[in-house]
């Protein structure tokens, strides 16, 4: 009796091989629509491979509905909610984060949970307080599944600038000294938000305030410093501060083009991988502020009313294939950093992640220094329509 | 009138109500709850006034109210007097053929695509500022805001390089209606410079005839969005582009706010309009009073030297723009202060072409099948005239406006949901749909005149020759009618190629075209790959023109009669 009991238990807490096997089959011959920013070629490119990766091996095609902003298809799922469509929708997978996620979370937008489910899962860190599963604080609740690392990092091209700015404090004497020549993206989007955040969390008195949902009070006070400095800081920016570029690849034109000196990235290895790509000169190469920056997972999520759920949660777990998380990380690919735990993979797959080639411009771990950890989801939203509120003329 | 006849006008008109218009109702209904606080998914459905005081409360608001009426009355104000003023420069020098010819490239390439190329052309570190740099001494680029700028102005000159060719073939084709040379002869005999005859005798006979394409182009102005987001400022954005990021906020409950901003677009447009015919019956009144006058000393000469000069310095900006995509395809590297790039490279076509080709599968398909359906729907709708020996009623003609007129942010969030109720989500057929409802207005423009002008003897002789109305369609006026079905054929594939938000609301984003593919990589980092996609936009619409021009020279190469466009 207490054999079989243990048993019963313990096939309750783990997913069975046959679970799976039965996703595998209903999986078999779906089509993906996978939804994600369109913006970076070499991310398109390794979706791409993915899908023929999927097709082979489950005969799951993965198609990338190219998004200029992940909202487009938080609002698509709403529209379908709205017009009662609560099966058959047209978005199964979406590359997602912070607000949106929070968003679709609170609507009851979401599949799951399913990551615990998926057989790569035990490769992940899952505990409570680790970065797989949290998303800006939100508790992840096994509703999306990690699948790349992000750092907050700067770029600037080191054959004209010899001395970045050491601090988020720094920025005002170096924008001084160098009027006209550093801008960040629109606080509309997700990166121009990252870099108030990041001076948030380094001029806030009290940053542990940060990690709590916003309140009117706390607000109040955490980002008095903040307005003191960007204030200080906004004439010297780009065109006065008068215009900002739409998101960070943009602004990566800008360094391209002469326009600007810095520039801003959540990934440490675009710099290396531009510069491979003849987007950045040679000379390119990245920084962080000495306290650290802010880092998150990027993860991916399946909408409630999903056409292809096991075709998207097959992809979720080919996405955490240790093989696909090496390939990720190489530079010559996409060169994102992993979310598995070192700790967890066998030999062989250490292995291939410590044979990954390098290059000049990819920082190493210690040169990236502390992580931060990302405010509360309602603090991007405060603070951005705070910024909006203040310097939209 | 026949049965026959009867049963062909039914059936189109019950298309149209039912295929184009119902759609445009039945979004602008969906879209009106929302803006009016009804909105069940997210759990609204009391009316309140709440989204409109959500929507003065948003930061820019006013700003990109006061953004959208500058820049939307500014460009075609301006591009009307330019318009005018080359045509009355150049008119005698040019015919209506060779300046369609002249103007093709412009009118092929979509909106997004000549914003793409602008925007390098005029940037601080483009391609304007790089051959002025060995001169200037510039090392590092201005820090002007010559794009994105804050009064709009580099959004205005983008609408005008669109809009000017636009607006000269359709004064153009107007004038091939009034003895000009004759009216100038016959003035110039009284007394009257040149500029003078052209504003007191021709202009008053031609805006009749273009006053509605002259409503198109304002309605469009004042409510473009791709390409405000590439050329115009961004904190804040024209409203166009402040409403779709509204629509698209994080925040679910922005699409009540976001609808009452659409409905303001629609107003916008609307008054602006009524603005337009105001003025008109002012000028009418006025006009009267200072032809009466018939005063000569006053010289218009020089104002229309500059109007040309100006015509042709933005076609030279415009074409530059064209050229800078092609050469950005097929670049590696080309940085600031390079004139041309340091490395060249086909890797912008290779690397990218599963994605191009898929795109421009479905961009052929597409254009394919709207053009079909608009030029059988339009033949259809101009043969049942035909039979009913009626010319077409003003409501006929406002059905046919409508949704060139309606801001498509006003009513396509809403027909999204409706089509979703319908089952239609977001796959091929509905975008095919939601294009043609763009596509169908210019394909009718474009063939009304020429059909209407067909020689009526021609028919007649058929008939005599005991030809039914059947035959005589398919054997007399069609292939008679052939260069202009063909001209027609072209531009509603340059429409369909250019379709942004109809592509990018009904086809839920898994629609990809070039246009849709190429705004999103505008948002990206790589010029490279963007001009390969741009290329691509400006090149098949092209394509489509230069076969409308040889595929009649072809085909009626032994018939010199009906080689020469008598008809278009």
């Amino acid at each position: 009796m207490k054999l079989s009991l243990g048993l019963v238990l313990s096939l309750l807490a783990t997913p069975t091989l046959a679970d799976w096997q039965d996703r595998l089959e209903a999986a078999q011959g779906q089509t993906v629509y996978f939804n994600a920013w369109g913006g970076d070629a070499r991310t398109n490119a390794f979706i791409a491979w993915v899908g023929e990766q999927t097709q082979d091996r489950y005969g799951v095609r993965v198609v990338q509905a190219k998004l200029s902003d992940t909202a487009e298809a938080v609002t698509r799922v709403i529209a379908e909610k709205a017009a009662g469509q609560d099966d058959g929708g047209s978005v199964d997978l979406i590359w997602i984060n912070g607000p949106n996620f929070l968003a679709m979370k609170e609507q009851g937008l979401l599949h799951g949970p399913f990551v615990a489910d998926l057989p790569n899962a035990r490769y992940l860190d899952l505990g409570p307080a680790a970065p797989a599963s949290v998303d800006f604080t939100v508790p992840v609740d096994g509703m999306e599944s990690p699948w790349r690392l992000a750092r907050f990092v700067f770029a600037y091209d080191a054959a004209r600038v010899a001395e970045p700015p050491r601090s988020m404090a720094g920025f005002v004497a170096w924008a001084a000294a160098h009027p006209g020549r550093m801008t960040h993206p629109d606080p509309s989007n997700f990166m121009g938000a990252t870099f108030l955040k990041q001076a948030l969390i380094e001029l806030a008195p009290e940053a542990a305030l940060l990690q709590q949902p916003v309140t009117e009070a706390a607000f109040d006070a955490a980002t008095a410093p903040l307005w003191t400095w960007y204030d200080a800081l906004r004439p010297n920016l780009w065109r006065g501060g008068e215009t900002y570029p739409a998101n960070e690849s943009v602004q990566q034109q800008l360094l391209n083009d002469g326009e600007v000196d810095i520039a801003m990235s959540f990934d440490p290895a675009s710099t290396a991988a531009a510069i491979a790509d003849g987007l950045l000169p040679e000379s390119a190469r990245v920084f962080v502020p000495e306290g650290g920056s802010i880092g998150n997972v990027s993860f991916v999520a399946i909408p409630y009313n999903a056409a292809n759920t096991a075709g998207a949660e097959v992809v979720a777990n080919f996405l955490l294939d240790p093989a696909t998380q090496a390939r990720m990380q190489n530079i010559e690919v996409l060169g994102s950093f992993s979310v598995l735990d070192p700790a967890r993979l066998d030999d062989a797959a250490s292995q291939a992640f410590a044979a990954l080639p390098t290059a000049p411009a990819l920082p190493t771990l210690e040169e990236l220094g502390p992580t931060l950890l990302e405010p509360h989801a309602s603090w991007m939203t405060r603070l951005t329509e705070e910024w909006a509120r203040r310097y939209t003329e | 009138m026949t049965r026959d006849g009867r049963l062909l006008r039914a059936t189109v008109l019950g298309l149209v109500t039912f295929g184009l218009i119902a759609p445009i109702v039945l979004g602008l209904w969906q879209t009106g709850r929302a803006a009016f606080g009804i909105l069940p998914a997210l759990g609204q459905s009391v009316a309140t006034a709440q989204p409109w005081h959500d929507l003065a409360a948003l930061p820019g608001f006013a700003a990109s109210l006061r953004l959208t009426l500058v820049t939307g009355l500014g460009a075609t104000l301006l591009s009307l007097l330019l318009a005018t003023g080359f045509c009355a420069a150049v008119h005698a020098r040019m015919t209506t053929v060779a300046g369609a010819r002249l103007l093709t490239p412009f009118l092929a390439i979509p909106h997004a695509a000549m914003a793409v190329g602008l925007a390098f052309v005029l940037a601080p570190s483009g391609w304007i500022a790089r051959l002025l740099a060995p001169l200037a001494g510039w090392t590092r680029p201005p820090d002007l805001a010559t794009v994105n700028d804050s009064w709009g102005l580099a959004l205005t000159l983008g609408l005008m390089i669109k809009e000017v060719p636009f607006l000269l073939l359709v004064i153009l084709s107007a004038l091939s209606q009034i003895p000009v040379a004759r009216h100038l002869a016959a003035g110039r005999a009284l007394g009257y410079g040149r500029g003078i005859v052209w504003i007191k005798i021709i202009m008053p006979q031609v805006w009749p005839l273009i006053r509605l394409p002259v409503w198109v182009v304002l309605a469009y102005a004042l409510s473009v969005v791709d390409m405000a987001i590439i050329l115009g400022p961004s904190n804040p954005p024209t409203l166009a582009v402040a409403v779709t990021r509204w629509f698209t906020d994080p925040d679910p409950t922005m699409i009540l706010p976001a609808s009452a901003g659409a409905l303001v677009q629609a107003l916008i447009v609307g008054l602006a309009v009524a603005l337009l015919v105001a003025v008109e019956q002012a000028v009418k009144r006025l006009g009267r009073w200072w032809l009466r006058r018939g005063g000569r000393g006053v010289s218009a000469g020089p104002g229309l030297w500059a109007a040309g000069l100006a015509v042709v310095a933005l076609m030279a900006v415009g074409l530059l723009a064209m050229l800078s995509l092609a050469v950005w395809s097929v670049t590696w590297r080309w940085s600031f202060p390079q004139a041309l790039p340091e490395s060249w490279s086909l890797r912008p076509w290779s690397g990218a072409r599963d994605s191009w080709m898929r795109a421009l599968a479905n961009t052929l398909l597409l254009a394919a099948t709207t053009t079909a359906l608009s030029l059988a729907l339009a033949v259809a709708w101009l043969e049942g005239e035909d039979r009913a020996r009626r010319t077409r009623a003003p409501w006929a003609e406002a059905l046919i406006y409508l949704p060139l007129l309606i801001p498509q942010i006003g009513f396509l969030y809403g027909l999204n949901v409706g089509f979703l109720r319908l089952g239609l989500s977001g796959g091929i057929t509905a975008v095919i749909w939601a294009q043609v409802l763009f596509v169908f207005p210019y394909v009718m423009i474009a063939l009304s005149d020429p059909w209407r002008a067909l020689d009526p003897r021609l028919t007649r002789s058929a008939a005599a020759l005991g030809a039914g109305p059947g035959r005589r369609l398919w054997t007399v006026k069609l292939p008679v009618l052939l260069r202009p079905i063909l001209t027609a054929a072209a531009i509603g594939v340059a429409v369909s190629v250019a379709q942004y938000l109809p592509t990018l609301f009904m086809g839920a984003g898994r629609v990809a075209t070039l246009t849709t593919e190429a705004v999103t990589l505008s948002s990206g980092s790589d010029r490279r790959v963007t001009g390969v996609y741009a290329t691509l936009q400006a090149g098949l619409p092209f394509a489509a023109y230069l076969a409308a021009v040889l595929l009649p020279a072809i085909v009626h190469r032994n018939r010199r009669a009906l080689s020469g466009g008598t008809a278009t």
